[in-house]
């Protein structure tokens, strides 16, 4: 049976839930990456990943065939994070942020392997650090535009359709996004070996 | 020699536009851009470096697991839905602060929500029934629920809107994305309004969705002229406040029959 993503689109619409659940399957690990990237943060991202899959299975029947359903669901999942930032009050948004960098610096206590270089280690959480804050930097369609374009490799042009910009605006919003990340990152670039 | 633009930089590094060849050219025998270039490489390739929480090679399907439970319920919402548009519903006889009906609130306030008669106490009928009513109420819940989701998501793009500064063009590209994808639910919600004769409610719904498409339409970023002549009108219909005046009617719809829902099963049972 053909398992491409139009094929399994097709029996989704037809009302069959398996075709569904393998499209569930094959996409949510890239769907939480950029949910992650857009909330900067694990349980926020989780919902949205979730919310992503409900919209789509309710929407699947207006989804057209000549679409990416890569792309087709990056928007969605920029429409839920931007309900779940929203909804965050401001001062959340802030701890998010916070509880983001224990989340990350955590991690990277726990996941570093004995005998690996604590200086990189330290490196590594400070990079991780500055990019969480540097994204949270950006607004979101810059943020939205850079992050599946750098972290997701999406094209130019399939980004503009998930996000519903013009070919330039979706230039421009990577352009400054690149900027604003350069910046943020540009003061440990001496420190690299 | 012209240098390359940052901008052209970008591009290259991503692999992107139409000049390309020319690019990799000028690289070649330029080396003051080929040290920008890496420069730029260095500063993404840390970005890119940045970490994520992993998620195994099974998340997609305990992601699966997740979502599954929750498509039936998601299209009974539909199904409410479509009854609803297709005008199933009993007329309303609820009306709204400002002469406005909401319609679908109303179907419940109109004595619907839970059957009349549902058997006597202990018999099988009475216990079909209360299946029944509790899983209308779940129905209605959820319908309830989408509404409320359809009216705030659009409160939310016009109080986005009309916190612009006056007299300047704003790149407002977010809220009209959004805009158009509440366009079809809202004339759903609008059509169904119409066909139960409700025109107080159709009225505010027809200037929302006049808004929504207005946005959504305007160039991007909005110029200035634009972005006040939305907004002078969504002020002068009071268009964010009735919005917001349904949803919170309808949340506290929402309150009230989930609070109404266990004692009025106890007592048919």
């Amino acid at each position: 049976m053909d398992g491409t993503d139009p094929a399994l689109v097709a029996r989704a619409q037809a009302g069959d839930h398996d075709a569904f659940g393998l499209l569930v399957e094959r996409h949510s690990r890239a769907v939480f990456r950029v949910a992650y990237r857009l909330t900067g943060h694990e349980q926020d991202a989780e919902d949205v990943v979730q919310e992503t899959f409900l919209r789509a299975f309710r929407q699947i029947g207006t989804f057209e065939s000549r679409s990416n359903v890569a792309t087709w669901l990056y928007r969605i999942a920029f429409n839920c994070a931007h309900d779940a930032l929203r909804r965050r009050p401001l001062a959340a948004r802030h701890d998010s942020i916070d509880a983001a960098t224990a989340e990350g610096l955590q991690r990277e206590i726990q996941d570093h392997a004995p005998g690996r270089d604590p200086h990189r280690r330290l490196e590594s959480s400070e990079i991780s650090r500055r990019v969480r804050d540097g994204l949270g930097e950006l607004t979101e369609l810059e943020r939205a535009a850079f992050v599946l374009r750098h972290f997701e490799g999406q094209s130019i042009a399939d980004i503009g359709q998930a996000l519903g910009l013009q070919t330039s605006a979706t230039k421009h919003s990577i352009f400054r996004a690149v900027q604003k990340m350069r910046r943020a990152v540009e003061p440990l670039m001496g420190t690299q070996a | 020699m012209k240098h390359l633009a940052d901008d052209d930089l970008v591009l290259y590094y991503y692999a992107e536009g139409g000049s390309l060849p020319e690019a990799r050219a000028h690289l070649e025998a330029c080396g003051v851009c080929r040290e920008r270039l890496a420069d730029l490489e260095s500063a993404l390739s840390a970005v890119l470096s940045s970490a994520v929480p992993e998620r195994g090679e099974s998340y997609g399907r305990e992601v699966w697991a997740r979502v599954r439970p929750q498509l039936g319920r998601r299209a009974g919402v539909g199904r409410v839905f479509g009854r609803l548009a297709a005008g199933w519903l009993t007329p309303p006889r609820l009306a709204f602060a400002g002469g406005v009906a909401m319609l679908v609130v109303a179907a419940f306030a109109a004595g619907r929500y839970w059957p009349a008669g549902t058997g006597s106490p202990g018999s099988g009928a009475g216990a079909v029934a209360r299946d029944a009513a509790a899983r209308d109420a779940d129905s209605n819940d959820m319908l309830l629920a989408s509404v409320g989701g359809h009216l705030e998501r659009s409160a939310m793009v016009l109080a986005e809107v009309v916190n612009r500064p006056d007299g300047r063009a704003a790149d407002v590209s977010a809220e009209q994305m959004r805009a158009g994808d509440l366009v079809a639910t809202n004339r759903l919600i609008r059509q169904s309004a119409v066909r139960q004769g409700e025109g107080g409610l159709a009225s505010v719904l027809e200037d929302l969705e006049r808004v929504l498409v207005e946005i959504t339409n305007a160039p991007s970023p909005m110029p200035a002229a634009d972005l006040d002549r939305i907004r002078q009108r969504i002020r002068d219909r009071g268009l964010l406040f009735k919005v917001r005046v349904m949803e919170t009617q309808l949340r506290e719809r929402q309150r009230d029959a989930a609070a109404a829902m266990p004692a009025v099963l106890g007592k048919k049972s």
